[in-house]
């Protein structure tokens, strides 16, 4: 294998670590902070998606198709804290897992009621395509580095919000105890309510970023969420950092075990013996990964200390 | 009897009715459409041993029915075509009779959920819910992408499997079957959940403390459950297969996990007979709004939704009071 396509790989990977770093953001610091698992998190990386497609063919822009998902995302996150998932916070998981399953079930066929069962096309905007060199004299997709850019740009969006904000200081203080900023005088409900549509407008914006390289469809959302799942596990639950470091390891190992382990088997198997072989093990790779990790770990690399 | 008894009773000898008065209707849609929901129940009894006994939240147990229904589907092909599944070290050929599928349904889950219940009883609360799922995922992506049985395409059974001095191909022979299985499994569960096993596994789940100090490791008392709990999934998973003829990783997906779970939990979690009220109830209610409107599954999501907000209990629940303890 070449270097360019190595380095195109590689940068694949973490094209695809970083969006799932927009997933599992929203979800840890859903579960951090409130003590919720939120299975429909994957339907609000389907809306995004959707309302970006949506506002773009219907207005010509695909920025505007971006704002549309961001503030769509969050809206739609915040009108379903405050009429379901507020009434989880004292129930079990099991309650949590069964009444966002419901909810997925609720958004999937809602979409599909909406806008049917064919697949939309959301175009990669102009300003964006086209190839950048890298070196090496590999060519690389503009927009795909783009979102590269912007996901490590969030990443570090985030880390000043929670680490040096009013906002983040409360997010810190509700995963730590959350009886005792309640009784300080922080308005609680607000507080998880801002969490959540945060977390929903990320994952929104997941999506309408994804949306122009593939195609944009009902039950897009759920295999992103369960891989989301293993970012977190990996990462440990609650930590942002252990999510954009999880969600890379995850992104690389699967776009380069896709690559790399049918050219390993091919060493010593015939061709398409070792194609499938290969591409059998490369599909269970990150879990295997998930597994070793928590192996060592239970609580994932950067569990928050509790 | 107590009130839950007399509901068990009724709910047992209703599924036995349904095919019989479909019968003398000459409805026998309505025998296919009891038999699923006795093998839809017998998946959700397995996995009540590991959530409502021991408070396992597995949201992976579409591993296991799919593994179920890959044994049936790859064994049977192998029996069609004559081709020994294996022939180095030793030669094993393919089977169609029920009763070899069933153990081998039962065994291969057994080992799966052995690897998988080590690492996934390392943790708990909600790492478990989303590892089981994880497992379940890479078994379904496993399952997509060997090439040898199907694929994405999954796997036809041409000959419904074998069971000896009946003709499974009689829809009423095989509900018989499924029915039979599922109350042997339900007295299974109950005299589990009654042995000093069982009264240890529900220990475990209400105070791991406090049975670690009677000197019994919760882990392994845990790990035997989810076994147990994987097994009895499994072979519903094969009953599944032999019922549809067809096998595919549909049936290994995460939305398989999450139907398996409703069952139990619309039931009633830890109700003996729960899953068999939740399946019955999910089933007719799939069959009649799916008659009234495409989009049915919206409204399954909305009648879920208020029973998990203001139903609790399930439906065994609500008809037999709260339970006198765990």
């Amino acid at each position: 294998m070449t270097l360019a396509l190595f380095t195109e790989q590689l940068l694949n990977g973490v094209q695809f670590g970083v969006m799932l770093f927009l997933m599992a953001a929203g979800l840890t610091l859903v579960f951090g902070v409130m003590g919720l698992i939120n299975l429909a998190h994957g339907s609000l990386y389907m809306i995004g998606a959707f309302l970006c497609a949506t506002v773009a063919v219907a207005t010509g822009s695909f920025w505007l198709g971006l704002v549309a998902s961001l503030a769509g995302a969050a809206a739609a996150g915040a009108v379903m804290e405050i009429a379901v998932i507020r009434r989880l916070y004292d129930r079990d998981h099991l309650d949590q897992v069964l009444a966002t399953f419901a909810l997925i079930l609720i958004f999937s066929e809602g979409t599909r009621w909406i806008f049917g069962s064919f697949p939309l096309y959301l175009d990669i905007p102009k300003a964006l395509q086209g190839a950048v060199e890298l070196p090496g004299g590999a060519e690389y997709p503009l927009y795909r580095l783009s979102i590269i850019v912007v996901g490590l740009l969030i990443a570090f969006g985030l880390y000043l919000l929670i680490s040096r904000t009013r906002l983040g200081m409360r997010i810190r203080a509700g995963e730590s105890d959350r009886e005792m900023i309640g009784a300080l005088g922080v308005d609680i409900r607000t507080l998880y309510t801002v969490v959540f549509a945060l977390g929903a407008a990320l994952a929104g914006l997941a999506g309408a970023l994804v949306g122009a390289i593939q195609s944009v469809q009902v039950g897009m959302g759920e295999p992103v969420l369960i891989l989301a799942f293993v970012v977190i596990v990996i990462g440990g639950i609650g930590s942002v950092k252990g999510a954009l470091i999880g969600a890379i390891l995850v992104g690389v190992v699967d776009t380069m075990g896709r690559i790399l382990l049918p050219q390993f088997f091919a060493l010593f198997m015939e061709t398409s013996q070792a194609t499938s072989v290969g591409s059998a093990l490369a599909s269970m790779a990150i879990y295997i990964l998930m597994a070793v990790i928590l192996a060592v770990k239970p609580q994932g690399l950067f569990a928050a200390s509790t | 009897m107590k009130r839950e008894t007399i509901i068990n009773w009724i709910l047992a000898l209703g599924l036995l009715a349904v095919p019989f008065a479909a019968l003398s209707f000459d409805e026998p849609f309505y025998i296919t459409l009891a038999t699923r929901v006795a093998i839809l129940a017998l998946a959700g009894v397995g996995l009540n041993i590991a959530l409502g006994l021991g408070g396992m939240v597995s949201f992976g147990h579409a591993a296991f029915f799919g593994i179920g229904g890959y044994a049936a589907g790859i064994l049977a092909t192998h029996a069609f075509n004559q081709e020994p599944l294996m022939t180095w070290p030793l030669e094993i050929a393919g089977s169609n009779s029920m009763l070899v599928i069933w153990l081998v349904a039962i065994v291969m889950c057994a080992i799966v959920a052995t690897v998988i219940g080590m690492i996934t009883l390392r943790t708990s609360g909600v790492y478990f819910i989303m590892i089981t799922l994880a497992f379940a995922q890479m078994i379904y992506y496993f399952a997509i992408s060997w090439p040898s049985y199907g694929g994405e395409d999954g796997l036809s059974i041409y000959v419904r499997d074998g069971f000896p001095g009946l003709n499974t191909l009689d829809p009423m022979h095989f509900f018989m079957i499924c029915y039979v299985v599922l109350m042997v499994c339900l007295l299974f569960s109950a005299l589990l959940r009654d042995s000093r096993f069982g009264a240890a596994l529900q220990v475990a789940r209400q105070n791991e403390v406090r049975l670690a100090s009677t000197g019994i490791a919760p882990f392994n008392i845990r790990l035997v459950a989810f076994v147990i709990s994987a097994s009895m999934t499994g072979l519903a998973g094969a009953l599944f297969a032999d019922l549809n003829r067809f096998v595919s990783p549909s049936m290994l997906s995460w939305q398989v996990s999450g139907e398996i779970m409703i069952f139990v939990i619309l039931g009633g979690v830890g109700r003996l007979f729960g899953p068999l009220a939740g399946a019955a109830l999910f089933i007719v209610m799939e069959f009649y709004l799916g008659g009234v409107t495409e989009h049915w599954q919206l409204f399954l999501g909305l009648i879920l939704l208020c029973v998990v907000l203001f139903v609790r209990g399930g439906v065994v629940g609500i008809l037999a009071g709260r339970q006198s303890h765990g």
